[in-house]
């Protein structure tokens, strides 16, 4: 599971630095860092934050390419 | 057009994120032909943003920033290889390991790289870095783990203060070199770069502005740097943060108009030839387009973006398996974010297509605001400093083209009112090269530097 926020549309509500705290941290008052791999242990917790982002700005899939030659 | 064209054959050059973005779309919109992918890095597509920032910090690994797929997109990915040219009337690509790839349409999705520094030798020292793969953040932060005695950044646009700000962070001594006046002010003008300088001051940034690099020291290793007002560091890294260089060689012979300042085309994406003339099967998206945007008076916009690249490659997606009539015009407001110093910077619009600013929100003191951009009288762009939530509604008011200065009003409105020379220097002043380049014809503005071929 890869994930990528679109940073243009989130507004720093932090429900995703709350809902999955080993992906997702503030930086700063504003600013979200995230890890784009999530661990397996994580999925859930991502996939609660995915679905209480209030702009809906993370992106969840599998890893683009894969199985690129 | 020929074929059918939901079941012909497409070709995108460009495997990165406006590539990906438009795959899926041609896929979402119902293509169901062969979809070939060229990418020249080996790697399969990945975020670029957290290169400068998650990447530096050390939390996470250059090599996991991979990009997750909306769909399964059943694709030929042709990755590690380069496009050396383009045949436009066999309609044919080119690969640099002798291979072809015919097509029907054509998407150019090549992005920039890197602007390297000028002196080869000096380049090559051990220690000199540039930021723009994955490869360059593995480098670099292998160094910078290594607590390197010194670092020395060479620009201070976005990148090159995203990697002071890292560097800073982690407890390492910094010096910035700027040719221009302040850091940031090639993209945001005199009043946020003023902001910007004192920032790097506080965080400990040796920052010296108005000068240049004029050597890079060493003997094999580099040792130091000597400035151009005669002073000079001790420094075991350097990084070359100079802005970008778009990828258009490899049409050099194509009859395209693609040059230094990007691929021409047309709001529909379409590229045009070298006789303005619009060709209907090729088609430009990401870092490398140049665009004409109405809200800037159809001048010719190139926008270094994340969000561009999305938004620009979803539309060229839908014109290629779209009859004329249903195809779309690429009118997204730019945008774009940087996060340095423990601040949240966010724009829309263009801060450089501007004659005035104005703090219309927050106060410069407190180092959150907004700043309101106007042009003869509209607003043209915001730019907000950790107060991201105020951003839409300027956003809404670029777009209907609103009066400057807007209306007062905000709550927290603590600076004067009164707008004052938004000061965008030429770019030809900066160290680094603009990431958002204006190329049309207004008499008393030069927004970008023409770089002739060789």
């Amino acid at each position: 599971m890869h994930i990528v926020v679109d940073l243009n549309r989130c507004q720093g509500y932090a429900q995703c630095a709350f809902l999955a705290p080993g992906v997702f941290t503030m930086h700063g008052e504003e600013s979200l860092l995230y890890t784009p791999v999530v661990p397996e242990e994580q999925r859930e917790r991502v996939r609660r934050a995915v679905a209480a982002c209030p702009v809906q700005a993370i992106l969840v899939g599998e890893e683009a390419g894969t199985g690129a030659r | 057009m020929l074929g059918e064209p939901r079941a012909d054959r497409i070709v995108i050059v460009g495997a990165s994120l406006a590539g990906l973005r438009a795959a899926e779309t041609l896929r979402a919109e119902g293509f169901t032909g062969s979809l070939t992918l060229i990418g020249d890095e080996t790697h399969p597509p990945y975020d670029r943003p957290p290169l400068s920032k998650q990447v530096l910090l050390g939390k996470v690994a250059a090599d996991r920033t991979g990009l997750p797929q909306r769909r399964r997109l059943d694709a030929d990915w042709r990755l590690g290889v380069r496009a050396g040219g383009l045949d436009p009337v066999g309609k044919r690509v080119l690969l640099d390991d002798g291979a072809d790839v015919p097509f029907d349409r054509l998407l150019i999705a090549t992005g920039t790289r890197a602007r390297p520094w000028p002196h080869p030798d000096e380049a090559a020292l051990d220690g000199v870095f540039t930021l723009r793969t994955s490869g360059d953040a593995a480098a670099l932060a292998a160094r910078l783990d290594a607590g390197p005695r010194r670092v020395l950044v060479i620009g201070a646009g976005f990148t090159g203060s995203e990697i002071a700000s890292a560097c800073r962070e982690r407890g390492l001594e910094v010096t910035v070199a700027e040719r221009g006046p302040a850091p940031l002010v090639g993209a945001l003008g005199g009043t946020l770069g003023e902001l910007a300088a004192k920032l790097q001051r506080a965080h400990g940034v040796d920052l010296r502005c108005g000068v240049t690099v004029t050597a890079l020291e060493g003997d094999g290793r580099l040792t130091g740097a000597q400035f151009s007002d005669g002073t000079r560091i001790d420094a075991d890294i350097a990084v070359i943060a100079l802005g970008a260089v778009r990828n258009t060689e490899w049409l050099a012979e194509s009859g395209l108009a693609a040059g230094p300042r990007g691929v021409t085309c047309d709001a529909g994406c379409r590229a045009f030839d070298m006789y303005g003339i619009v060709t209907d099967d090729i088609f430009a998206a990401g870092d490398v387009a140049r665009f004409p945007h109405p809200l800037f008076e159809y001048q010719l916009l190139s926008l270094e973006h994340w969000g561009n690249a999305v938004a620009q490659a979803e539309v060229a997606a839908h014109n290629m398996v779209s009859p004329g009539p249903r195809r779309r015009p690429h009118l997204t407001v730019p945008a774009f974010w940087s996060s340095q110093f423990g601040l949240n910077i966010k724009s829309v619009g263009v801060p450089t297509f501007s004659d005035q600013v104005v703090i219309a929100q927050g106060s410069l003191k407190d180092a959150r605001l907004v700043a309101v951009y106007g042009y003869r009288g509209r607003v043209t762009a915001a730019v907000s400093v950790n107060q991201a939530r105020s951003l839409d509604y300027y956003r809404h008011l670029i777009e209907t083209a609103a009066p400057f200065p807007p209306a007062p009003g905000a709550a927290d409105q603590r600076e004067s009112p009164v707008p004052v020379p938004s000061d965008v220097p030429d770019p030809k002043l900066l160290s680094h090269g603009p990431t958002v380049a204006l190329t049309g014809h207004l008499p008393d503005r030069r927004l970008t530097v023409v770089q002739p071929a060789r």
